[in-house]
């Protein structure tokens, strides 16, 4: 294809050479030509206050008066924060818990992969916490782990057991937390799942089948190289929804109790943009750490995205 | 069709017109609680104005009180209107040293009513010896109790420390949590630290602590957190209090399973909502600790206050010396049943309303509350280290340290 191209333009080169310099580049223009909105947007919202951010974070700000530069005081003072410990380390066990989602939703797509009467319905069923803003299931979630009224303490009760405060307790709230953020994320998952699925070549399924493949011989050799995409998906969307968890946590316990569930994202917010929170600078601070962090993985996508790419596929 | 037109027409026509005279009396005001009675109460006052000044036009804008301490940032400085509500104590801070409030020292000299009439209150809407802002409203606080259960249980109301721990003992021998409290938000543990602080140290503490002057691991802190320890111990709260919100805790103390509640006038509704009559509870002020300390209460103020880029600077200060009237306070505070600022208003016909009077006007200092003396930033390392305390009453030391290091740096 190329090499009729380069073909074609050479004829024409020598062929009319007083053309516009437009009609001469159009090929070339015309992609960032319809390009240029989203670039100029993207800019706009998403470049430029990383920048922003980061002059941000070298200053005192109140958001209001006067910034003073305080070169790294900010950064200093994250080194010397014990809530940024326990933000980042709150972060790391998203990250790692989080992910269960993707084989979790894989098991539930492969259950759901059958030709049953009223699967459609089965399907939508599961889908359905996904649809559901992530305001309500924290909400939802609150409820069940309530001591006094929710599911977990009538459950608790029935063994005769008092029932432990999920979300008052610092030692489980995180894990409460991150469970709310797992049902909706494993909807995602499945779904995910599903579409690719439909993708697995059936010839490939029925040659492993006629050597002998079967069970998880079946599903690690055959089916699972063929949902790399949906899993390179799912690992993907998983990552940086537990990296940017937020709702969850503004909805069931604001960071609480004393700030043992807070994460970087929402420990950003408190000391920038919440009722008590005058910092713009500590909190740009955090959010340029939170960048960084996001830019090991982004990028590790986007190479691997890149690769593929080139990889011809 | 063509009346829809025609109305749009003369719709379009009056907006011009309106626009035309625009200069001469458009007044904006924002305000924070759209809840039935506060709205009412602000809303009758704003047509008393309007009846009073019939060629000014008044707009206003009601929003959600946690929405609007989010908002307001964004609104003095981009579009601002010509009157807030806002807090007055350091919570007005950041906005005076950000030069955006109006400096309205003038008005308060020059009025005859706001000159005389709130001297009690003048200090709070202070500061760099300049008044800016003007309140329409403030609340006692205190132990809210369930009479019946203590009369079933023999127990009076307690005038001492030490009659509280004897009525909590029967409390909790009959089976009832003495306290309830919900801390998800914090500021309700703030309640029972400053009462307990004001107490045990008295007033000037309390503003020293909250002014940066004094240390949290000073002795005399210390021993403020040491009869919260007792309390802990003896009066307990009910359990899970840190994933409940001040409303949540209102549950146990109407079925019963709790029988007093630190806090402000404000959630006498909620009492009533949730059931309860006036037979079945009843306030009375924290009790004293320090034998023959001068008694202060906590009495947070809310108030109105001018941008400084308001359009109209005129017509909002006809307003806020027109809310400042005994007549027009009294009767906006009968309808959210809380107290005038005006010392010359009338107060309600209502128990607790008197009651809380009694309270406040006898007390020898009034502190707004931990959350609006103390800076923002104190404020809420502050109180998560209290609700901590609450929690794990063993980790003081270390909660105590991490306080001073934050104090350290926010009073620099």
């Amino acid at each position: 294809m190329s090499s009729v191209e380069s073909l074609d333009d050479a004829s024409v080169v020598t062929a009319v050479d007083n053309r516009s310099w437009y009609k001469k580049n159009r090929l070339a223009i015309a992609p960032w030509l319809f390009l240029t909105p989203a670039i100029l947007f993207f800019l706009v919202y998403v470049i430029l206050p990383i920048f922003q951010s980061i002059w941000i974070s070298f200053h005192d700000w109140d958001g209001l008066g006067e910034a003073t530069w305080v070169g790294l005081a900010n950064y200093v003072e994250l080194l010397d924060d014990d809530r940024f410990y326990t933000s980042l380390w709150n972060n790391l066990l998203w990250l790692f818990l989080f992910l269960l989602a993707v084989p979790a939703g894989l098991f539930i797509a492969l259950f759901l992969n059958q030709t049953v009467f009223g699967m459609r319905l089965y399907k939508s069923l599961f889908f359905f916490p996904f649809v559901i803003s992530q305001v309500v299931v924290g909400l939802i979630f609150t409820w069940f782990y309530n001591p006094n009224f929710g599911i977990i303490a009538e459950i608790w009760n029935w063994f005769g057991a008092s029932p432990p405060s999920i979300l008052g307790d610092e030692r489980y709230v995180t894990y409460g937390i991150i469970v709310a953020g797992l049902w909706p994320q494993i909807a995602y998952c499945m779904i995910l799942y599903l579409t690719g699925l439909n993708n697995v070549s059936p010839d490939q399924v029925e040659a492993g089948r006629l050597d002998g493949a079967k069970g998880l011989k079946m599903l690690w050799y055959v089916i699972l190289p063929q949902l790399w995409p949906a899993t390179f998906l799912a690992i993907v969307v998983t990552v940086i929804g537990a990296l940017r968890s937020f709702d969850m946590i503004a909805i069931m316990t604001q960071g609480g109790p004393y700030g043992s569930s807070n994460v970087l994202s929402y420990f950003m917010y408190e000391q920038a943009l919440s009722e008590y929170g005058f910092r713009m600078g500590y909190g740009s601070a955090i959010a340029v750490v939170l960048f960084l962090i996001m830019l090991v993985f982004i990028s590790y996508f986007l190479w691997s995205m890149y690769q593929e790419e080139k990889g011809g596929h | 069709m063509k009346s829809l037109f025609k109305s749009t027409i003369i719709g379009a026509a009056a907006v011009v017109l309106m626009a035309g005279t625009a200069s001469a009396g458009d007044l904006v005001i924002n305000f924070d609680d759209p809840n039935p009675a506060p709205k009412a109460g602000f809303e009758a006052a704003v047509e008393a104005f309007k009846k009073a000044n019939p060629d000014i036009n008044v707009t206003v804008n009601i929003n959600d009180r946690e929405a609007h301490k989010t908002a307001i940032r964004n609104f003095l400085s981009a579009d601002a209107p010509d009157v807030t509500s806002w807090y007055p104590g350091n919570r007005m801070g950041p906005f005076v040293d950000a030069g955006q409030f109006e400096d309205i020292s003038e008005l308060w000299a020059s009025d005859a009513n706001l000159s005389t009439s709130f001297e009690a209150i003048k200090p709070t809407m202070t500061r760099d010896g300049k008044q800016w802002g003007v309140p329409y409203s403030y609340y006692q606080w205190g132990i809210y109790y369930r009479k019946d259960i203590f009369e079933k249980n023999n127990v009076s109301e307690p005038k001492t420390w030490d009659e509280l721990l004897t009525a909590c003992d029967s409390l909790k021998e009959a089976g009832v949590t003495p306290f309830t409290i919900g801390t998800k938000f914090l500021w309700t543990a703030a309640g029972v630290f400053d009462y307990l602080n004001l107490r045990t140290n008295g007033y000037d503490v309390h503003n020293d602590l909250t002014a940066g002057k004094v240390k949290y691991t000073d002795p005399r802190i210390k021993e403020t957190f040491a009869n919260w320890q007792t309390m802990l111990e003896r009066c307990s709260f009910v359990d899970n209090h840190a994933t409940m919100s001040w409303q949540d805790a209102v549950a146990p103390f109407a079925k019963g399973e709790a029988a007093m509640y630190v806090m402000g006038n404000f959630a006498v509704a909620a009492f009533k909502d949730a059931g309860l009559t006036d037979d079945q509870i009843d306030y009375f002020q924290f009790p004293e600790i320090t034998p023959g300390l001068a008694r202060a209460e906590e009495a947070p103020a809310d108030a109105f206050f001018i941008p400084a880029n308001a359009k109209n600077k005129e017509d909002a200060k006809k307003f806020l010396s027109f809310i400042a009237q005994p007549e027009v306070q009294a009767e906006w505070n009968k309808t959210i049943g809380q107290l005038p600022p005006n010392s010359k208003s009338a107060i309600a016909d209502d128990k607790f309303i008197q009651k809380g009077f009694e309270a406040v006007s006898t007390a020898s200092g009034l502190a707004q509350f931990f959350d609006r003396d103390a800076p923002a930033e104190m404020a809420k390392v502050g109180m998560e280290g209290f609700q901590e305390f609450m929690v794990k009453p063993d980790r003081l030391d270390a909660i105590l340290e991490r306080l001073d290091k934050t104090q350290e740096r926010v009073y620099k």
